[in-house]
């Protein structure tokens, strides 16, 4: 034996996780909702995909290089926040304006704070926000085979019943986002990232559950409709791939329990009483600047501790 | 099937097929050779030598003792002529005062334990006979198995454990012990049984090892022992997991003890030695290896005399197909990798493990991305992700109040990071600041009471 041998510490094995590969996992079950969204809403919705996804990872390689960082473009994270952010804007949207969205959530949003893991709200989101107030009619305006009307949940909140059926709900062929339309290929998405052990079911099955049963009882729009409340507007992209994004969700299952109840509470609240017809981003996003109280108080108990109590203890020591 | 089994952990691949299967070997060199013994084999104080240099000694011969009663002392495997009395290197990569003997080839034996006794023990002198045999944890750990069994005054013993569950992967040499001599696996912890008459005995498997469950069923005649099945998920053989899935309760934080909770763990093949020790007056001077891995030739069960080179078993296994990147004495998961092979195996080595670039896993570490799966696969339900903050930070009272020093080193945090952060590898330096602050803390207090 002539090599070296190389001495580190244990464990010598690795599971086959990686970031890369979850984030592949994510883009791949991300796919099939953008294809339909494109089939429906038309070529255009390809192209705010694209532009959105291009000037994401362009924006994270120019940031990085400009700092001297090691770049980070390959574990797919910049792709991710692209491909979301794009499935969240109209299809008629500018593409200057997709392309200033992704900048603004590349980086301001996650490298202001210091890159992957260290963003305190989802950067998707975060840009969507941004991009409704500043341009609030362009991020409004839909249009179905080519005649633009308001989304299903905005005709609700207006008092009518909407014209759009369930079916059409279901498999996504009604006004909308490019990415939120089919709830069908989007609950399949989800639950191939649960089958995957990627997420768990928690915070999706909670927040959708609560949200639908806050939204009946709140008796919104003078109709008893959860249904429609699920299948209509940004609420199943939003639980099962913004609301569980890794980094700005809770780590404990029992934070993440209270982290899907704030989301559906708030999604509910907004619904209902709140200005705008959509809830699913504003809720996200304020239950992720919630998280790091949520982690601080649902330390899991150590095996053969005493109950948790950080605070305590932190305050004993000092 | 309901099997015991606990919260957390991880299924890294087994890999137990590559020697489960197959039948101990023994390997006894027959010619006259360098075999080396470590002064610390076991957790305490070390050993100092009882033999010179130049002494002739027979195999199954004291070498080196000690008064400490954390310590267990250490015998000759072989006859022949102790050469010198120096610094070696041991498996662990550290180098340590060790005592060489060249071999005879003729393993002719000193007189057993037994005859220095001159009748059948009785179960008082149980404790004092397996002390005298230099028994140990087997499992890698080499706690002094005397120590385990002299509980603290006032600790009822209810459970004696046998810990068979081997969950690191890779290994089979306790497997292999149960199916090839499960008579003496069971009289053992009989005996041992016999030290704490209250006590229900309990040998606890891994449900991947059904022969072995098998075997021990059928030759089980003790109505005081039951053999338990576990569900096959790793660390089930860490004492903590152990315990809570045998008796639902759990070990208080450290510094608790298992006896704290009315149990005490045996591993298979210190139930074994026990047994040996007690019949025969049969010191601890040999042990089963699983040499194996995606880099040796052929994977083996070898049974070898201590004190002999790790290349000599790579050898008897028909030495490397592939250039290895890692060796590793132990398993996959909490073994240590070796700096060389030309080092003697001892009393806690269970596994020589040769890992290709294919196996062995070396990644460059990128950003947490707070995924939580350290959380989740951590058996302590500690939060690996803040305690590696707080490390890296070196703010050792964040690790302390976030109850770092519980972190049993069992690997899955590590195991299952997607970032391939480096999380018990900043425990083990974050646990050893802890623990060196608070002897240099008790050191300045001493130094100023003594001042006063």
């Amino acid at each position: 034996m002539s090599t070296k041998l190389v001495v580190s510490s244990s464990p010598h094995v690795h599971s086959d996780f990686t970031t890369r590969r979850i984030m592949g996992m994510v883009i791949l079950s991300l796919i099939p909702a953008g294809v339909i969204g494109t089939y429906f809403l038309g070529l255009r919705a390809l192209f705010v995909i694209l532009a959105c996804i291009i000037a994401s990872v362009a924006s994270e390689w120019a940031w990085q290089k400009l700092n001297h960082r090691k770049s980070t473009i390959c574990d797919l994270s910049a792709v991710v926040t692209g491909l979301l952010l794009a499935y969240n804007l109209p299809p008629t949207i500018p593409i200057w304006m997709a392309v200033c969205g992704s900048i603004f959530a590349i980086i301001i949003v996650k490298h202001f704070y210091g890159g992957i893991g260290c963003n305190i709200v989802n950067p998707a989101l975060a840009a969507r926000a941004m991009m409704l107030i500043s341009w609030p009619t362009a991020m409004t305006t839909w249009s179905v085979n080519g005649i633009s009307g308001p989304t299903p949940l905005a005709a609700m909140k207006a008092g009518s019943a909407g014209s759009v059926s369930y079916w059409n709900m279901f498999i996504g062929n009604m006004g909308g986002c490019i990415g939120e339309t089919c709830s069908l290929l989007l609950i399949l998405g989800g639950l191939y990232l649960i089958w995957e052990e990627v997420i768990s079911w928690r915070i999706p099955v909670i927040y959708i559950a609560t949200t639908a049963i806050l939204s009946a009882l709140f008796n919104h729009g003078g109709a008893f409709m959860p249904c429609s409340e699920i299948l209509t507007g940004g609420l199943l992209i939003g639980a099962f791939f913004m609301a569980t994004d890794y980094t700005t969700s809770p780590m404990t299952a029992k934070g993440q329990y209270i982290y899907a109840f704030g989301c559906g509470l708030i999604t509910a609240l907004i619904r209902t009483w709140g200005g705008y017809p959509e809830g699913v981003s504003f809720s996200i996003l304020i239950m992720n600047v919630a998280v790091p109280l949520i982690d601080r108080y649902t330390e899991p108990r150590v095996l053969g501790g005493p109950k948790s109590n950080f605070f305590k203890r932190m305050g004993a020591k000092s | 099937m309901n099997l015991p089994t606990f919260l957390g952990g991880v299924h890294p691949p087994e890999g137990k097929a590559l020697t489960e299967n197959k039948v101990i070997e023994i390997l006894k060199p027959s010619d006259s050779r360098e075999f080396v013994y470590p002064l610390s084999q076991h957790i305490g104080a070390p050993c100092s030598p009882v033999v010179a240099k130049g002494d002739k000694v027979l195999a199954g011969q004291k070498i080196a003792d000690t008064e400490a009663f954390v310590s267990a002392p250490i015998f000759s495997a072989v006859s022949g002529v102790v050469k010198e009395i120096a610094p070696r290197m041991t498996i662990a990569g550290s180098v340590d005062p060790c005592i060489v003997i060249e071999s005879d080839g003729k393993y002719e034996r000193a007189p057993s334990l037994l005859d220095e006794l001159g009748h059948k023990p009785t179960p008082n002198e149980y404790l004092k006979l397996i002390r005298s045999a230099g028994i140990v944890g087997m499992g890698g750990a080499c706690f002094p198995t005397h120590v385990k069994l002299s509980p603290p005054k006032g600790s009822v013993i209810k459970w004696l454990i046998v810990n068979a569950a081997e969950c690191e992967p890779y290994l089979s040499c306790d497997n292999r012990l149960m199916i090839e001599s499960p008579d003496e696996v069971i009289r053992g912890l009989g005996y041992a049984l016999e030290m704490f008459p209250e006590a229900k005995g309990i040998i606890a498997v891994e449900n991947n090892k059904p022969e072995a469950i098998r075997t021990l069923q059928e030759h089980n005649t003790n109505p005081k022992i039951e053999i338990m099945p576990h569900k096959v998920k790793y660390p089930q053989g860490a004492e903590k997991m152990l315990i809570w899935s045998v008796t639902g309760q759990e070990i208080p934080v450290v510094p608790a003890l298992p006896a704290d909770v009315g149990c005490i763990l045996l591993n298979t093949r210190t139930s074994w030695h026990i047994c040996k020790a007690i019949e025969e007056g049969l010191p601890v001077m040999e042990r089963v290896v699983s040499v194996t891995g995606d880099a040796v030739n052929e994977p083996k069960n070898l049974q070898v005399p201590l004190g002999i080179s790790v290349r000599e078993l790579l050898n008897a296994c028909g030495g490397f197909k592939e250039e290895p990147l890692k060796v590793i004495a132990g398993g996959p998961m909490m073994g240590l990798a070796m700096r060389s092979v030309d080092v003697p195996v001892v009393k806690g080595t269970s596994g020589i493990l040769t890992l290709t670039d294919k196996l062995a896993y070396i990644a460059e570490e990128s950003a947490c991305i707070r995924c939580g799966k350290c959380v989740e696969s951590c058996p302590m339900h500690l939060e690996p992700t803040l305690l590696d903050h707080a490390v890296r930070r070196r703010d050792y009272a964040s690790f302390e109040a976030h109850m770092g020093m519980n972190c049993i080193e069992c690997g899955c945090c590590a195991y299952s990071c997607p970032a391939s952060r480096h999380l018990t590898q900043s425990f083990k330096n974050g646990k050893a600041a802890v623990t060196a602050e608070r002897r240099k803390a008790a050191a300045q207090a001493k130094a100023k009471q003594e001042a006063k």
